[in-house]
């Protein structure tokens, strides 16, 4: 079974239809892009997948690793292994990085019934991730996002992602707001964490990511559906001949 | 048809709350001693002025209705268990003056090694010095100041530090102004004043906490004055039970570039009232009057504040945060005078509010009166909910929604004592209030 099933998905935002009937099927391992022009979707669906409100499901459903993930709520998809890679990271002032990681990881330790770390493990534990990555750990000492650059924020949400574990990550518009070194340090993070069990769903405007993070699938997303799908080398085709020319083909 | 209440006739709460005054209980002679003099001033502004009432701007949002109906005396020693009293008391290293009901306590109290040029006296024994009489009452005109006039009235103990010219307290002085009321409702009325030499410095921690009983009624009277170039870290730790009433009127005078720190943290579960007056009465003075409250439960915190520019080239930080939970309410009222001489002032004033349920109730009140034309003054006001992007950022983490408004309400209030200077004392009450809210991570403050 596929690790994430999503079928005929509608959804609408204050009471506007964006999305119009999405079928995706990814399976453990894959990496797939979403790629489409402002105003597609692409966002939409991320929020719709990580359960934010304000985004109304009304009609078709989400299965992820067998569940029905529309059912939970945003900490229960979480704590099941989906991980949204914010376009936006949050700053949080007063809530130091370490103390909201170590929350995030016991919260899920606990729903999977494994003991909590403590203060001293979770230390180790975060260390040895960063370590992986080739980040250092130190804006983990400082409030969560505040004061952060861009490269600083995605490098936060990567660090996060490494250290949650996710089954399916979605990397909202992970690119945006980057050079191209810290678009480098990211990406590299985000390869060091494929993996068999892994999938992605990298969501973007741009083929730029997508030279350092090369998907399996891509698919283009128009006016809230799935207009064409196929391999990286479709990406490459939005990026030299734009998104009119698909949009009018599929027209 | 009622009949018309007699001239100056003290309303009877205020004649119940003056009985407990030296000397002004039936049968006892003419009132004497060295603080005789100040009590009669204080009785005398007190009758004058009456209890506050809401009619009086300053008194807007605080009502004392509730203190009316109760039937108080002054403290007595029935019952007082030291024990109980010891093991309530906070922990800090520092030098330790215990207050209890107002009087001073030598034996929970500890003042072992205080260095050279710094005394901590019971006030009635400072009284000999001249420079502690002539001080003594001098920093509040009774006539604005009622629950001060009332203090006063009664005024026959207390505690005084004073830090001689280019001397330091080398640890915090510790006041923990203790209410025990084993029995019966009980008023008192806490005194402390601080003088600080030329050069001098010092940290002064006030914890005014309650044991659980009768009813009490805290009336505590700061005054702290500053001479030029000395330093003071005040801070402020209010903790009482639910039914306590802990009012306070504190003055601080700053001569030339004095430095004041000053912070208060309101953690009661009963109604607490903060009357602070600072005056930068000098140049190049900073003065800071910071401070974060936890309304909950039915408590009531009240912040009510005046910096007095009084001299050019002077700067004030002000920056009071509150989270108000449950059926509580938190007032802040904040004036900032900038009188015509503070030219080159530079004032700032903030009150931020976070309402955590539909009954709960923040209100704000900012007064800027500028009387300089170079000046830089600001102030701000916000009050509000919980962010709900941080919210969905939390959870979309993993953590479940009740913690995810724990940490961000904890945030909040740690982020408001970063303003406290002193690390110790910094790190002591923030790991108080962590203790403190940490039932919000279980479910809900008790």
């Amino acid at each position: 079974m596929a690790l994430l099933e999503i079928r005929d998905l509608h959804a609408e935002v204050d009471g506007k239809p964006i999305l119009k009937g999405i079928n995706l099927t990814v399976e453990a391992g894959e990496v797939h892009a979403i790629m489409g022009p402002n105003g597609s979707g692409k966002s939409t669906l991320s929020y719709v997948l990580a359960g934010r409100d304000g985004y109304e499901v009304t009609g078709g459903e989400v299965i992820y690793d067998g569940k029905n993930l529309l059912e939970l709520a945003p900490e229960e998809r979480a704590c099941e292994g989906v991980f949204l890679a914010f376009q936006y990271p949050v700053e949080i002032p007063g809530v130091a990085g370490t103390t909201f990681l170590r929350h995030a990881v016991n919260a899920k330790r606990k729903y999977q019934g494994v003991p909590e770390y403590d203060a001293m493990e979770f230390v180790k534990f975060v260390r040895g991730k960063a370590k992986d990555l080739n980040m250092p750990d130190d804006m983990l000492k400082r409030a969560v996002n505040v004061g952060f650059s861009g490269g600083e924020k995605k490098r936060n949400e990567t660090l996060q992602m490494a250290v949650l574990e996710p089954k399916l990550a979605i990397l909202d518009e992970t690119d945006s707001g980057l050079d191209i070194d810290a678009l480098k340090v990211v990406a590299d993070g985000v390869n060091a964490l494929r993996g068999p069990e892994r999938a992605m769903l990298v969501i973007t405007h741009y083929q730029r990511l997508l030279d350092y993070v090369v998907p399996d699938k891509v698919h283009v997303l128009a006016n809230g559906r799935i207009i064409k799908s196929g391999d990286k080398s479709l990406a490459l085709e939005l990026e030299e001949r734009g998104y009119a020319h698909i949009l009018e083909a599929a027209a | 048809m009622t009949e018309p209440v007699k001239e100056h006739a003290p309303e009877p709460a205020l004649e119940r709350l003056l009985d407990a005054a030296p000397g002004t209980g039936a049968g006892e002679g003419a009132d004497r001693g060295p603080l005789a003099k100040l009590r009669s001033d204080g009785k005398r502004a007190v009758l004058a002025a009456g209890l506050p009432t809401q009619k009086s701007e300053p008194w807007k949002y605080t009502s004392l209705n509730a203190l009316r109906k109760i039937e108080w005396s002054g403290p007595t020693a029935d019952g007082a268990d030291f024990a109980t009293v010891q093991a309530a008391l906070p922990d800090l290293d520092a030098y330790t003056v215990v207050l209890l009901n107002g009087r001073f306590d030598p034996v929970l109290s500890d003042l072992a090694g205080l260095p050279k040029g710094v005394r901590v006296l019971p006030l009635p024994e400072a009284m000999s010095d001249t420079a502690v009489s002539d001080t003594l009452a001098s920093l509040i005109p009774l006539g604005n100041a009622p629950m001060a006039a009332l203090n006063t009235a009664h005024l026959d103990d207390g505690v005084l530090l004073r830090v001689d010219d280019g001397k330091a307290l080398d640890k915090p002085l510790h006041v923990i102004s203790v209410g025990y009321a084993p029995s019966s409702p009980t008023s008192f009325h806490p005194r402390i004043l601080i003088q600080l030499g030329e050069n001098a410095e010092a940290v002064v921690v006030e914890s005014h906490i309650g044991l659980d009983g009768a009813p009490t009624f805290s009336n505590t009277v700061v005054e702290a004055v500053l001479a030029p170039s000395s330093r003071l870290g005040h801070y402020k730790l209010q903790d009482q039970p639910a039914e306590s009433f802990d009012l306070s009127t504190t003055a601080i005078r700053c001569a030339d570039k004095a430095v004041y720190d000053g912070f208060t943290l309101s953690l009661g579960r009963g109604t607490m009232r903060n009357d602070v007056r600072l005056t930068l009465d000098g140049e190049r003075v900073e003065g800071r009057l910071n401070g974060a409250y936890l309304g909950h439960l039915s408590s009531h915190v009240d912040n009510t504040t005046f910096i007095d520019h009084a001299k050019p080239n002077s700067t004030s930080r002000e920056v009071f945060k509150g989270v108000l939970a449950d059926a509580s309410r938190g007032v802040f009222q904040g004036k900032i005078l900038v009188r015509p001489d503070a030219q080159n002032t530079d004032g700032h004033q903030l009150n931020k509010s976070l309402l955590l349920s539909d009954k709960a109730e923040a209100d704000s009140k900012p007064e800027l009166e500028i009387y300089a034309d170079d000046v830089r003054c600001s102030h701000g006001a916000t009050i509000g909910a919980l962010d709900d992007d941080q919210l969905f950022y939390l959870r979309a983490r993993g953590i479940d929604a009740a913690t995810a408004r724990a940490m961000l309400v904890q945030a909040f209030l740690m982020e408001a004592l970063d303003e406290i200077r002193k690390v110790s004392v910094r790190d002591a009450l923030h790991d108080h209030l962590a203790a403190r809210l940490q039932p919000l991570f279980e479910g809900g403050l008790a």
